[in-house]
């Protein structure tokens, strides 16, 4: 792997850039592997990276039915924070903000992580009482956060109206600076280039359409490129997690859903940190081209469509234009769906399966971009290991038959 | 957006619908029996088709009444929306006089 460096970025730029090189090599598949990843996104890259660096395991592939962060890994509003209101919850995204704080340096590669701060507004009496209880709980965990009034809020966000006439009036707000965003296609690159320099192997284009299973063991894949065996099967697919399932003859406590967001025409810079409002579900932060990058609310019905439909849309702009008046005449230019698989409590699945050698890293519904370096630090784990780390090891399968589910719907303050 | 035929209003906005999700789930008899994998299953584990799903839709804004659609969850293309009837509500073949949507008459 060529290091990147401002010297080299110099280097290339006076040779008239024509000596790059790909960031990482164009893999055939081979008949077996230590471990195979299926899903090229940010989760499955990640996995694959900390098993190489982290366990030694580098005869590994990453199979890829399309290209490289073509999914929701591509089709999100970038937020990173960690501020969940239960331990397990927050201890699991706090470990991913920790390596995203790290993560440009240890991949070689700008993921342009930005601490910008993420707000969560508070609406009413009850919002403030559930933001004051939240901060708390994350401040017992170790982990930033504060409770703000109007007037801070106001000073920290002059283009926010914040006057008690207001349809949502802001009575306050808790804050988590190291909060922020990320750029995501940089993160599935850099994950992708890392990974190869470590010796796994990336195949794009390559569709599983089976799982072999004999006598409850994973044995290994079908695909569009040839059969693979393996022994270690991790599966991080997101929305296709069930049909991946079906394949191997489980089922998951997972429904698919439309989650749709949209970016406007690029605008000087007027927003310069994070702001959330579960209450109205709609979610909003500045890129650095300067497009206003705005997430709405799941469609309620189940989809794989990669589409919404238009009342998800009007309703989360209704809320930003409530909360930000001086956006209304901004024009949207594009918009996208994603695919999330919800869990009944909100929370992920990065667990053992009932077939031997089959692991799951699932169920993240809306929340995994952030989670993306901290789900592949422990999927990895669960893979090379055969059992979870302790992070994870609440985040099991069998929590929905024990009862043990970590209740986030709501906990966490936005729509998840 | 998405065109929904209630079996007794004809075709109206998607926003004048609740979604209810998937359709043939009943609660178990006796929930005693149970091991605790298989009341997990009835409670949390769903089909969740990449394909035709049977779903349960309320027409909120509506007649208020609970029917059953099926539906394509790649093209979300409604392929026939039917009601639902005493035990066997949610039943592909609708039994006990399912009404057909498209008729658009009350009955």
């Amino acid at each position: 792997m060529k290091h990147y460096s401002a010297l080299g970025l110099l280097r290339n730029a006076l040779g008239r850039n024509r000596r790059w090189t790909p960031a990482w090599r164009s893999a055939g598949p081979k008949k077996s592997y230590d471990a195979v990843i299926v899903g090229g996104g940010g989760h499955g890259l990640a996995t694959a990276y900390y098993l190489a660096r982290d366990h030694g395991l580098r005869n590994v592939a990453v199979l890829e039915k399309g290209w490289i962060g073509g999914g929701n890994t591509g089709r999100n509003t970038c937020i990173v924070r960690s501020n969940y209101l239960w331990t397990e919850a927050s201890l699991l995204y706090e470990k991913s903000l920790k390596l995203w704080e790290g993560l440009s340096r240890d991949l070689n590669f700008n993921v342009m992580f930005s601490q910008r701060g993420v707000y969560n507004l508070g609406h009413s009496l009850q919002d403030l009482r559930d933001i004051e209880r939240r901060v708390n709980a994350n401040r017992l965990n170790g982990i930033d956060a504060e409770v703000v009034g109007p007037a801070k809020i106001k000073k920290a966000i002059p283009c926010i109206n914040t006057s008690p006439g207001a349809r949502y009036p802001i009575l306050g707000a808790s804050l988590q600076r190291r909060g922020g965003v990320a750029r995501h296609d940089a993160v599935a690159w850099g994950f992708a280039r890392a990974a190869d320099a470590l010796g796994v192997d990336i195949i794009e284009q390559c569709e599983v359409t089976g799982i072999e299973v004999r006598a409850g063991r994973a044995l290994g894949v079908a695909t569009t490129r040839g059969a693979i065996s393996s022994e270690r099967i991790g599966v991080a697919v997101a929305g296709n997690a069930g049909v991946l399932a079906k394949m191997a003859g489980l089922r998951l406590p997972v429904e698919s859903h439309p989650l749709q967001a949209f970016v406007s025409e690029p605008v000087r810079p007027v927003l310069n940190t994070v702001v959330m409002s579960g209450a109205v579900h709609g979610y909003i932060s500045q890129s650095d081209k300067g497009e206003l990058v705005v997430g709405a609310g799941i469609d309620a019905y189940n989809g794989y469509g990669q589409r919404g439909s238009f009342p998800v849309i009007e309703q989360a702009m209704q809320a930003v234009i409530e909360l930000f008046p001086a956006f209304s005449r901004v024009r949207m230019l594009r918009l996208w769906g994603g695919i999330v698989d919800i869990c009944p409590d909100a929370c992920p699945i990065v667990s053992k399966t009932p077939v031997e050698g089959l692991y799951f890293n699932c169920g993240w519904g809306t929340g995994g971009f952030k989670a993306t370096p901290g789900a592949g630090w422990v999927f990895a784990h669960t893979l090379a290991c055969d059992r979870p780390h302790e992070l994870n090891a609440p985040f099991s399968l069998e929590r929905f038959s024990s009862g043990a589910l970590i209740d986030e719907h709501g906990a966490a303050a936005v729509a998840h | 957006m998405l065109l929904i035929e209630c079996p007794w209003c004809g075709p109206r906005a998607e926003t004048e619908f609740s979604y209810g999700g998937e359709a043939g789930i009943f609660r178990p008899a006796d929930p005693h029996a149970l091991s605790d994998a298989e009341w997990a299953d009835y409670l949390f584990y769903r089909s969740n088709p990449r394909g035709t799903h049977r779903e349960l839709w309320n027409h909120a804004q509506g007649c208020r009444r609970w029917f059953g659609v099926e539906r394509d969850t790649v093209s979300y293309r409604i392929k026939r929306t039917y009601c639902l009837s005493g035990a066997s509500g949610g039943q592909p073949d609708g039994s006990a006089g399912g009404l057909e949507a498209g008729s658009g008459k009350r009955r």
